[in-house]
């Protein structure tokens, strides 16, 4: 077998170089899926090239399994859709309430469920990376992520973001 | 309803994304936008008061000329050239 060595970011053209967003995506919480897509989305609309770096419980949104189950904290959130003290928050539903709760605000401002978003996100060409020391030290493989996803480690990411004009950290 | 003869330009085509928030409309006029030809004109129709900044920012970001901004209270009407191909 031969290893084929990927570059994250191709050598420039001659022509004018593209803006460029680069994101790290590191929660894995309904909530904090939403705004990495919006901004990639959004950039790639403005004609910029876009790239987010799921790792640590962010790799969750590219989870094939898991990416529809994700979840609004009830716990030590205070700005969650069901405000409750942390003394209930930990109780057994309280955290499927926040989540029906969120997901119902977004259903009704007719924003798109994490895996239309995510949808819309590829079909416009923001690349999907995947952190393989999340992948490795939470067991998860390949197969376990939907489809299009750039498996790459700290190094790689960083190079693609050395070239960004923009570089988020979410 | 909302009335959009007050606007005078003739459009290519019209865009409706009324009901939409950020990045949808931003991300369909894009898409829209990328079907025209040079200097072909999308008119936009937004209710997300967002879009009065939003609009203009993607229009100069895509190289595309901003032709008309109409804040008319509840609606915001916008005419997009498609600028060159870059």
């Amino acid at each position: 077998m031969t290893d084929v060595v990927r570059e994250l970011s191709p050598a420039a053209e001659a022509a004018p170089r593209q803006r460029r967003l680069a994101l790290v995506a590191s929660k894995g919480t309904l909530d904090q899926a939403y705004p990495p897509l919006i901004l990639a989305t959004t950039a790639v609309s403005l004609g910029w090239e876009a790239g987010i770096y799921f790792t640590f419980y962010g790799l969750d949104i590219l989870h094939r399994k898991r990416f529809e189950h994700l979840k609004v904290a009830s716990l030590a959130n205070p700005s969650g859709p069901v405000q409750l003290p942390n003394l209930l928050g930990a109780i057994p539903g309280a955290t499927a309430a926040a989540t029906k709760v969120m997901k119902k605000w977004m259903k009704n401002a007719n924003m798109p469920g994490v895996p239309e978003f995510i949808e819309m996100a590829q079909g416009a060409g923001v690349r999907f990376f995947a952190c393989s020391t999340t992948m490795g030290v939470m067991g998860v493989s390949e197969s376990d992520l939907i489809g299009g996803c750039e498996i790459a480690g700290a190094a790689a990411f960083l190079d693609y973001a050395a070239d960004a004009d923009v570089q988020l950290f979410v | 309803m909302t009335d959009t003869s007050q606007t005078s330009l003739q459009a290519d085509a019209t865009l409706d994304c009324r009901e939409l928030l950020c990045p949808l409309p931003v991300y369909r006029a894009a898409m829209a936008l990328d079907k025209l030809e040079e200097g072909q004109t999308l008119e936009l129709i937004c209710t997300d008061p967002g879009s009065l900044e939003d609009i203009p920012a993607m229009a100069r970001q895509r190289g595309d000329t901003l032709l008309v901004a109409e804040n008319r209270g509840t609606t915001q009407v916008f005419h997009i050239e498609k600028g060159p191909r870059r």
